[in-house]
């Protein structure tokens, strides 16, 4: 199936709810409404055999409604061709469904698409940030979001936020003995334990060994 | 508010990375152990995040290459060239034949080294240093000839939207020809080493099968897409450059294991050795960029002494090229497997959105299929047998 025929097919089972883009440079791309997405992928994916998804984008449009847009760029290894399917999203409620119940590799793509333009897809099994980290306020790629970046507080390590405990050698003999006068006992490993170590750090009256 | 993934029962959560030596660049790999056994996992990126697509939204088309060098930094001269025809799709503007084949040569040139370094290092995770030496020893060369050619080993920018920053050098060719004249010695000993070596193949072999179904459903592409027995190779699959007048093999595996995946990459240091000869063989004489003055500087003499070609400079550097309003997609066969660019341009000099679709950050994601079931030793095959850059990943 070229992609001609797979945006007939859209087109007679989804009916007006499919807006042929203009082609441009060769390639074609069909819009509709967001509530439609998974209907379409699944068609496509289904009995157009179009059984990768290449990419998954977020778009911000700032001064157009609806403000964000998602283009997805499907891929069939059967056929070798390509549909781009886009679909516009309101700014007051950024939410379309998740297509990675149909191509697993959606996951991460969405995730980004989270992440760096605050879009929620809807029965995604894991939506968290990907690129910045957890607790980060701003969403990057928007419009309104400085090129030179806002201020923002970096995160706890896992242990600061005592959801993790430190590793066991930490402090412990393992670590080089900084000051230590004899040469042979500042070696990490030298001593055996801790406390043996820090002595061999205070003891001023421990002769060099050679 | 950190999110940290809690282990069932009486497993264990570890931490591989973010700074640890297989991973390549800065990468965590949270992993839920049932003893030795990997039976979760979470890759954790964006450690190496820089923010090129909202940089790339601001500056124009062309200041934007020198940042496509650092997506994936082991080949940034097909990374140039994967970028370069995606904006002269949109501009519609084709680059004269002699153009098409010195690109060519530089993305060939780039997959062998790329290829080397990914297999030296492969190797070196599971504990071959020589292999590791001898690739870096090869690859040097390839660093040598790039400087030859653009000044620069690493970073070379040596692609321009519309051609190229300068013609071959004169020492380049020759010294192309005395590297590939070479570089079957240095393949045939990396083999050599590996390839039938009891406790490489122990390690590899049949550890972390991905089934060709998978890789398609995550998207896996280039090497370990083929790796998976997949025909697919877009230099085959949708022409582009000067591709299709050269005569390649697309070598393809047949389990999809991290042996399969080695011995892909390491037949396509070959083929890519194939083709570079015949690009120099065929090498067409003619101009090496598009002679128009609204996509390609001008040359300087003329901008000094005729005044249409000082008003073209100064508006490719003030206001840069001047793009039709429209949305576009190219991809490139890169030596880590489809690199995309998506540019939406609203007209003007600067991108109104260009999304990077990078082939380390979809071939990351299938690590949560491969390793699950394998032992915690393994992952070091596994990563190295994927053969990622945490650069193009975080973008």
């Amino acid at each position: 199936m070229n992609t001609p025929d797979a945006i007939s097919l859209l087109k007679a089972r989804l009916g007006d709810a499919i807006t042929e883009t203009p082609v441009f440079r060769g390639e074609s791309g069909v819009s509709l409404p967001r509530e439609r997405i998974v209907e379409a992928c699944r068609l496509l994916k289904e009995e157009g055999r179009f059984d990768m998804l290449t990419d998954l984008s977020g778009v911000d449009n700032a001064d157009t409604v609806p403000r964000f847009e998602v283009h997805y760029l499907v891929y069939s290894f059967a056929d070798r061709c390509r549909l781009r399917l886009v679909v516009g999203i309101p700014e007051d409620d950024p939410v379309v469904d998740s297509v990675s119940g149909i191509w697993a590799t959606a996951n991460w793509h969405e995730r980004e698409a989270y992440d760096m333009f605050g879009l929620r897809f809807n029965g995604h099994p894991d939506l968290r940030r990907i690129l910045m980290w957890d607790g980060y306020p701003h969403h990057p790629l928007r419009k309104d979001f400085p090129v030179a970046g806002l201020p923002a507080e970096l995160p706890m390590t896992a242990v600061e936020a005592g959801t993790a405990e430190s590793a066991p050698m930490a402090g412990g003999p393992f670590v080089a003995a900084i000051g230590t006068p004899s040469s042979t006992r500042r070696e990490p490993r030298a001593c055996d334990t801790v406390a043996e170590r820090d002595r061999a750090v205070t003891d001023p009256n421990r002769r060099e060994e050679i | 508010m950190t999110w940290s993934p809690q282990a069932e029962g009486d497993r264990m959560i570890i931490n591989l990375g973010p700074q640890h030596p297989s991973t390549h660049g800065v990468l965590r790999v949270i992993l839920e152990l049932d003893g030795e056994e990997i039976t979760r996992l979470w890759p954790d990126i964006g450690y190496l995040h820089r923010g090129d697509e909202k940089i790339a939204e601001n500056m124009t088309y062309q200041q934007f290459l020198p940042y496509t060098d650092r997506l994936d930094y082991l080949a940034p001269l097909a990374n140039n060239v994967a970028y370069a025809y995606a904006v002269e799709k949109l501009l519609g503007v084709e680059v004269p034949p002699r153009c098409h084949v010195i690109r060519v040569i530089c993305c060939e040139l780039s997959r062998i080294a790329s290829h080397l370094l990914g297999l030296g290092c492969y190797a070196m995770d599971v504990g071959a240093m020589t292999v590791f030496l001898y690739c870096m020893r090869e690859r040097e060369k390839i660093m040598d000839l790039f400087e030859t050619l653009s000044g620069a080993r690493f970073t070379s920018s040596y692609i321009r939207i519309g051609g190229l920053a300068n013609d071959l050098t004169p020492e380049f060719v020759p010294g192309v020809r005395a590297f590939l004249a070479e570089l079957p010695a240095g393949v045939a000993e990396i083999d050599g080493l590996l390839t039938r070596n009891r406790i490489f193949v122990d390690r590899t072999r049949d550890i972390a099968v991905l089934s060709r179904e998978q890789a398609i459903d995550l998207g896996v592409t280039g090497p370990n897409l083929r790796a998976s027995g997949v025909d697919w190779d877009l230099r085959r699959a949708h022409p582009y450059s000067a591709y299709p007048d050269f005569e390649f093999e697309v070598p393809l595996g047949s389990v999809g294991d991290c042996y399969d995946r080695f011995l892909v990459r390491l037949e396509e240091v070959r083929q890519s050795r194939s083709i570079v000869l015949q690009a120099l063989d065929r090498l067409p004489a003619g101009p090496w960029y598009v002679d128009d003055g609204k996509v390609f500087l001008p040359p300087k003499t003329d901008v000094l002494t005729r005044m249409e070609p000082l008003i073209h400079q100064f508006m490719l550097i003030t206001e840069g090229i001047n793009a039709p309003p429209g949305e576009i997609y190219f991809s490139a066969e890169n030596p880590k497997g489809e690199l995309g660019f998506m540019i939406i341009s609203r007209g003007g000099g600067v991108p109104h959105r260009l999304k990077i679709r990078s082939p380390s950050f979809v071939n990351l994601q299938a690590l949560s299929v491969m390793a699950v079931g394998h032992l915690l030793s393994d992952m070091t095959a596994i990563l190295g047998s994927l053969d990622f850059v945490m650069g193009e990943c975080d973008r």
